[in-house]
């Protein structure tokens, strides 16, 4: 069960080898969380992520779970959910693609937004009915500021993510009252190795204040969370930037 | 018999404690007889049930995520009143409320009454509740003669005092059925008003060794804590202690008088439910304990008060956990043995420097414990604070003063917490293992489970 301040004491992280919910579980753990999933492509690096985990203390699992595989959804998640309440599901994985060679190679492009939009949806659908007969439990879902604005360098990824985002918004008022809390994390432009060798973008962030701005959220039961805080602003003036313009903004 | 679930109101809703977080949904159902009781608790599903009375338990004990929780409040029959012996047999559901409604002008009050009055006789049970008389009175259930309980297996029981089963139920939260009516001693008064002694103590020390040497002279005892002043002043105080006014301390022709057991308690508006968060800052907590501190007399004897202005002060304004806002507040109370003077020093201490904006925080001298197996109270010192669950650092502040209550021996009180790490449970209730054990047997499949109960494992 999640505590007074929301944290919880059971968590499933969905893309566990993600830099930024692996700072954010080492957070969930430093505060209150016993049990961990991780769910990812069975590989080395989630088996390294475990075992990073377990030396804080956690009692760590590994579940093989395929994003592009939504068939199989179902299945691995209800076993994991079949062996005990789930507090919090961390949504986490996504690809960033490569724009310049995605727009030239288009099933390069589809498996990106099969990942990041139809993976997730899947996922997510899968995760919310789960907690909804738990009646408790929170779904953290990581979205990005590349999905509040087309930009001509990252639309392919940004659009993928503008999906999730529209659709877990929508998910979060359809389970209104029914015990389970969608949460949309929004970062900007967050240095891991994920983002390794681009250019950084204004205002960016690190996987820890992403983190951060999780646990926040949670306490406050957060509908939407932008990291930083400053980017709610600097998107909703963006949002209004005649097309003409934006497109030749540096950024 | 006959009866089903699907024949009771119920509904699908967001339960909380009266602390508004960590809020979970579950079908709440509202039986109005015994046997409609008895099928909610047959029927209610995987994950099963939970007792509720007026939700005034902070965290998540009458909340169960998933699954059903029993509103027991429209079990609210008053049975039987023994005016003379002093006893009444009542449903779970009554009230404390209405029990001095209806007592005080037979001339009885109810044994042990918390802060507030708005709690039900099987919460109160189910709690182990103790109030301003523990010192010399314990908690309820020491008045406790016998209660019915409706067990995992839709069976009622009778449980007299002695047994296991009895002591598991005093303050079991709930988890080993469903109380359906208890037998209650009562406490003989005169009139409806208290004989109040007010003074003030200056600092920590200065309170507690007043309470040391004083509080046996009177059955009610209380310090209220200023734990916003700092330096020499931390832990002012204003202690007030009394008894019920004799007959006699009423003066002749006045209304008080004429009428010596009239139960007419004010009230305010409620609270509104809307309020932002922050409105209890550590700025307007600490003018308000400076005030409440400055206005209090120094020293004064036989004040005639108003029974409910006396023990349920926050009962005038309906709603008052709304002055927190969305984000709701924390109450924590723990309690240290006698002997452990020097941890609830640092105890205070660090809350002080941490500026919790805590305007309620209340400390209390304890009498000997009761059987319960999970029963809170220790002789020793109580302290209870409430404070806004948004105040940064929080969660670690009071892990941090859980770690130094678990190594003197303490305890925190199940009833508010929200928040408590399981690991401490077993050396905050050495009999957990025993309660377990008693839950294991009569309740195998685990009928009875609440938030409280999955958070800490019970």
């Amino acid at each position: 069960m999640k505590d007074a301040f929301g944290i919880p004491q059971s968590l499933l992280v969905l893309g566990g080898t993600s830099e930024i919910a692996l700072a954010t579980t080492r957070r969930l753990i430093a505060r209150r969380t016993r049990t961990v999933w991780l769910a990812g492509r069975p590989s080395h690096a989630l088996e390294r992520s475990a075992a990073d985990l377990r030396a804080l203390g956690a009692d760590v699992r590994t579940v093989a779970f395929d994003a592009l595989d939504p068939e199989s959804h179902e299945t691995v998640l209800g076993k994991v959910f079949a062996e005990g309440d789930i507090d919090m599901v961390l949504l986490a994985f996504g690809v960033l693609g490569d724009q310049a060679r995605d727009e030239r190679a288009p099933l390069n492009a589809v498996r990106v937004a099969q990942t990041n939009y139809t993976g997730a949806v899947s996922a997510s659908l899968v995760s919310a009915s789960a907690l909804q007969s738990q009646g408790h439990g929170s779904l953290v879902v990581l979205s990005s500021v590349a999905g509040e604005r087309a930009r001509r360098a990252n639309f392919i990824y940004g659009s993928s993510k503008a999906g999730l985002d529209v659709f877990c918004q929508g998910l979060g008022d359809a389970l209104h009252g029914t015990g389970v809390h969608v949460m949309v994390v929004r970062p900007g432009f967050v240095r891991s190795k994920m983002t390794a060798g681009l250019e950084e973008a204004p205002l960016a962030t690190t996987p820890e204040a992403v983190a951060t701005a999780i646990e926040l959220g949670l306490r406050r039961r957060s509908e939407t969370v932008w990291v930083p805080g400053a980017l709610r602003v600097v998107m909703s003036a963006l949002r209004h930037v005649p097309r003409v313009a934006f497109r030749r903004l540096p950024i | 018999m006959g009866a089903t679930v699907a024949d009771m109101p119920a509904d699908t809703v967001s339960v909380t404690g009266w602390g508004r977080t960590a809020p979970t949904t579950a079908r709440l159902i509202r039986p109005r007889t015994y046997e409609e009781a008895a099928a909610a608790v047959r029927d209610c599903g995987a994950r099963g049930g939970i007792p509720r009375g007026l939700g005034r338990a902070y965290g998540d004990a009458a909340q169960n995520a998933g699954g059903a929780v029993f509103d027991m409040t429209g079990l609210d029959r008053i049975h039987a009143i023994d005016a003379d012996g002093g006893t009444v047999l009542c449903d779970a559901g009554v009230s404390l409320h209405r029990l001095m409604e209806v007592l005080l002008p037979l001339g009885w009050f109810v044994p042990v009454t918390p802060g507030t009055r708005h709690v039900t006789v099987g919460g109160a049970i189910g709690a182990d509740i103790h109030g301003k008389n523990h010192h010399v009175s314990g908690t309820f259930s020491r008045h406790v003669l016998s209660l019915e309980l409706l067990t995992a297996d839709g069976g009622i029981r009778m449980v007299r005092r002695g047994t296991p089963l009895f002591d598991a139920t005093t303050g079991g939260m709930g988890l080993t059925g469903v109380i359906l009516t208890a037998t209650v001693q009562l406490q003989p008064v005169e009139t409806s008003l208290m004989s109040v002694d007010t003074e003030r103590a200056r600092d920590l020390d200065d309170l507690m060794a007043r309470l040391v040497a004083t509080d046996d002279h009177y059955r009610y005892s209380v310090a209220w804590i200023d734990l916003l002043a700092r330096g020499a002043e931390m832990g002012r105080a204003v202690l007030t202690r009394g008894d019920h006014a004799p007959l006699e301390a009423l003066r002749e022709g006045t209304r008080a008088r004429r009428d010596p057991l009239a139960f007419n308690p004010s009230r305010l508006p409620a609270a509104p439910a809307f309020l932002p968060e922050g409105l209890l800052s550590r700025r307007t907590v600490s003018w308000f304990n400076d005030l409440w501190y400055r206005t209090a007399p120094r020293a004064r004897t036989g004040e005639l008060q108003k029974l409910t202005s006396f023990f349920h002060p926050l009962d005038g304004v309906p709603h008052w956990n709304r002055i927190y806002g969305r984000g709701g507040f924390v109450q924590y109370q723990f309690v240290v043995g006698r002997g452990q003077e020097d941890t609830l020093r640092r105890i205070v201490r660090r809350v002080c420097e941490h500026r919790c904006p805590s305007f309620l925080a209340v400390l209390k001298r304890f009498g000997e414990a009761d059987p319960g197996w999970l029963s809170f109270p220790l002789p020793g010192w109580t302290l209870a604070l409430d404070i806004p669950a948004g105040l940064p650092g929080l969660g670690a502040l009071l892990d941090a003063l859980d770690e130094e209550v678990a190594a003197a021996g303490g305890r925190v009180y199940l009833a508010k917490d929200a928040r408590l790490r399981p690991e401490l449970l077993a050396a905050m209730y050495p009999r957990v293992a025993d309660f377990r054990a008693l839950r294991a047997e009569i309740d195998p499949h685990g009928v009875f489970v609440s938030d409280l109960a999955r958070r800490l494992g019970l």
